[in-house]
């Protein structure tokens, strides 16, 4: 093989390498892109039952309720408009309280009901979520909002 | 009276490496050499002046001088001393003050030490580099003073982020910056090449031991960082595809490429454009980690200083250091010629299989951290990538790379035979199979990586010791220790990470004292809760008592701890660490029942992750001393055949 072969052969082999890691990236991005979800999203995009997602929200006042095993949690997530129930078994995080952002890794069972792997634990009290920015934290809602479960 | 020392100081060393530069400018441009002798002890005393004025930093928040704002922000009187030293680099000022001292000493090191490059490359290297010092002086002067003086002076300071207050933070930092600062180092030594259009086996000997070098800091300080998430966080995981995690794992990729190019530079002249592509990218993936952790363009575990003019700075001098050196790049690349040719199968083949390999897995780690950015800045959608697209894209491409790895220490230079290749692998290839068989059949529910990753990780644990198979071991050069331990690392870290993802077990209950758990062969007992208190935190701590099948009773004390100054919790877990594994008990809330929620996780040969990073760490430490030893024996036999002659 001659110099400028070998160079050409080469670049070729780093093109399809960029090109394929792009395309794989790509495949599973389009996969996985829609990871984040807001109880909005949910409503209108309808993720599969058992397809991992991301829910960010805001935990809604005084749903936070403790179930009779002592680990598991149930809670709504609401992003100002929309409301998701969700349950979470596990030590929350400390910054896991009613009327903060929160963050969880998990997915829809066949009820609608959102089951939380991970509770995305942040470390600053003055975090919110960056996925959450863009969301009216206070809403329009009052404590005597009815839930839609 | 200290503060402004220290800030002087940092004029005096921002002037030097202005001087720095001027003198190679001058010098390049006039052709004249006696602008060249100036410059070493200039980069000397440019390292000594600009780490004066990091201690002077450290000496402030040792005393706690609560008239500087930086301290008042990021420090507590009560704090222990450890964690006021630590503290200095716990946040944004005072770490990119460790940034510029650690890249003033590199200058130092470079000025004092370096005596293989031409004196023309050399003078060229430690102009790039004070050009890149200059930018992040006057970034720190401008928009980051770390000496600021705040009135009226406060009676106490604000304290440390809890988390940040453990002896992971100690080490973390300073251990990765040395790593992306070893990265600026390999990044000017191709600037002055491309510069001097020195580019050769000489250079790439003079460059591999500073790329060795930043490559075993980055891999130690990721390594740190994974255990230090693992266990202060509370969470039990040790990778979380977090941006700010990928942003020390983008660099790694990198210099682990350019680690295994610049030795075929050396050895064999080949991939010369290519290694000075890597030396590129390499410090370009650490200025972009930079940006992205310190612009508040994203909020992290990890991220601190929300500030998007800083941010603005910083991506400016990415700018102008990357764009700067990629226009170089496309300028000189045609007037590096190649260097020597070689047959597809052949060691220099599986190190390209090996760079391309890292560059497409490099891409798509770089993808994933930056796609949520780039659709944010033209739409208003928000998403998030997580850890399901990076396992998808990057698990398969990473054991064809961890396979290639196995086989190419196996390759002759220049040119080889399959059928030779496949008998010197024969055996660890019947070992992955016999492993891939038995994992099939004894084993339940795996998920087809870990699978793949665990019976590859039994034939990579022999094959990499292959390289030594008919050797004289005494007489075998140190550096071929360190491959074979750094390979040998990968698998050890590869047994560990598939063991930890399938077999990890996992018992979450709500107990009261007395109840007894059992978690895989564990008897785990919860004792009692008792309030305990360390010397600026008062915890709740569970005693707990864990039994491994019948024998000696260890004990265990997860606790939460309230630290007054930041009112906040952190979640502090108790280890249990055996041979096979680690007991995993974390503390949470209590409910009206007096019940404790209790997380107790049994997680088969999690060590193994670490120790894995810790040896492929050794590795590349081994093999950096022992090419430094050689060079300089080499040297002194020519020196001596010379004065015989």
């Amino acid at each position: 093989m001659k110099a400028k072969h070998q160079r050409l052969t080469l670049a070729v082999l780093a093109l399809i390498a960029l090109v394929g890691a792009g395309l794989l990236a790509a495949f599973a991005l389009q996969d996985q892109a829609n990871y984040f979800y807001t109880p909005s999203d949910i409503v209108e995009k309808r993720p599969a039952v058992g397809q991992a997602i991301r829910l960010g929200g805001m935990v809604q006042e005084g749903s936070i309720q403790r179930a009779e095993d002592g680990v598991t949690v149930k809670f709504t997530v609401h992003d100002g408009a929309t409301y998701q129930p969700a349950t979470y078994t596990g030590i929350t995080p400390d910054l896991f309280v009613e009327g903060s952002g929160v963050v969880a890794d998990g997915k829809l069972n066949a009820d609608g009901l959102f089951v939380a792997d991970t509770l995305l634990a942040k470390h600053d009290e003055n975090y919110v979520p960056r996925e959450l920015e863009g969301i009216d934290m206070t809403g329009n809602m009052t404590k005597t909002d009815t839930l839609i479960e | 009276m200290i503060a402004e020392a220290g800030l002087i100081a940092l004029w005096l060393a921002a002037s030097m490496a202005f001087l720095q530069f001027a003198l190679c400018a001058i010098g390049l441009v006039k052709g004249q050499d006696e602008f060249f002798a100036a410059i070493r002890p200039v980069a000397i005393a440019q390292g000594l002046l600009v780490s004066l004025s990091f201690m002077l930093l450290v000496w402030l928040f040792v005393r706690s001088d609560m008239s500087v704002k930086l301290v008042v922000a990021n420090s507590v009187a009560i704090k222990p001393l450890l964690y006021k030293i630590t503290g200095t680099w716990g946040n944004h000022e005072g770490s990119m003050l460790l940034w510029v001292a650690i890249m003033g000493l590199a200058g130092a090191c470079i000025g004092i030490f370096e005596r293989n490059l031409k004196t023309k490359t050399l003078v060229t290297t430690l102009g790039a580099q004070a050009f890149i010092s200059i930018g992040f002086y006057a970034y720190l002067l401008i928009a980051s003073n770390p000496f600021e003086r705040i009135f009226p002076v406060p009676a106490d300071g604000q304290g440390l982020n809890p988390l940040l207050q453990d002896i992971g933070l100690a080490l973390h930092p300073p251990t990765l910056y040395i790593g992306y600062v070893g990265l600026s180092i390999a990044f000017s030594f191709a600037v002055g090449a491309m510069i001097t259009r020195d580019v050769g086996p000489e250079f790439a000997k003079a460059m591999r031991p500073w790329v060795l070098g930043a490559w075993v800091f980055l891999t130690l300080g990721i390594t740190a960082g994974s255990y230090w998430a693992y266990y202060e966080l509370g969470w039990g995981g040790w990778w979380f595809w977090d941006p700010v995690e990928n942003a020390s794992l983008m660099p790694w990729l990198a210099a682990t490429a350019l680690l295994h190019s610049v030795t075929v530079l050396a050895t064999r002249d080949g991939l010369r454009a290519w290694t000075l592509m890597l030396a590129v990218v390499a410090f370009s993936m650490s200025m972009i980690g930079t940006f992205l952790v310190r612009s508040g363009v994203l909020t992290s575990v990890h991220a601190f200083a929300v500030d998007p003019e800083r941010g603005s700075f910083i991506l400016a001098l990415l700018a102008i250091y990357i764009g700067g050196a990629m226009a170089l790049f496309a300028l000189r690349v045609g007037t590096v010629k190649e260097g020597s040719q070689f047959e597809p199968v052949s060691r220099e083949g599986a190190l390209v299989a090996n760079n391309l390999l890292l560059s497409a897995i490099l891409g798509i780690v770089f993808i994933g951290t930056l796609y949520p950015l780039v659709v944010e800045g033209f739409t208003d959608e928000m998403i998030s990538v997580g850890a399901p697209y990076f396992n998808l894209a990057t698990g398969p491409l990473a054991l064809i790379l961890v396979a290639i790895m196995a086989a190419g220490p196996l390759l002759r230079w220049r040119r080889d035979q399959v059928n030779a290749l496949l008998n010197r692998i024969s055996i660890p290839v019947f070992l992955t199979a016999a492993a891939l068989f038995g994992l099939v059949i004894f084993t339940t529910s795996m998920s087809i990586l870990s699978l793949l990753g665990l019976a590859l990780a039994a034939g990579i644990a022999v094959a990499s010791f292959a390289p030594l198979w008919k050797r004289n071991l005494r007489r075998t050069p140190m550096h071929v220790y360190g491959m074979v331990l750094a390979h040998f690392g990968v698998a050890v870290a590869l047994v560990g990470m598939a063991s930890e993802t399938s077999f990890t077990e996992e018992k979450l209950v709500a107990a009261a004292p007395g109840d007894e758990i059992m978690v895989n062969n564990w008897k785990v007992t919860f004792q009692a809760i008792e309030p305990v208190a360390g010397p600026n935190w008062t915890a709740l701590e569970a005693r707990v008592t864990a039994q491994y099948e019948d024998q000696a009773i260890h004990e265990a004390a997860p606790q939460n701890r309230m630290f007054a100054s930041a009112q906040m919790q952190t979640s502090e877990a108790a280890l249990l660490t055996r041979w096979n594994g680690q007991l995993y008990v974390v503390l949470g809330d209590s409910d009206e029942q007096g019940r404790w929620q209790l997380r107790i996780w049994w997680k088969p040969f999690v060590t193994l992750i670490w120790y894995g990073g810790v040896l492929i760490a050794l590795g590349g430490l081994l093999a950096m001393v022992g090419r430094l030893r050689r060079a300089v024996r080499q040297k002194q036999q020519r020196a001596y055949a010379e004065a015989v002659l």
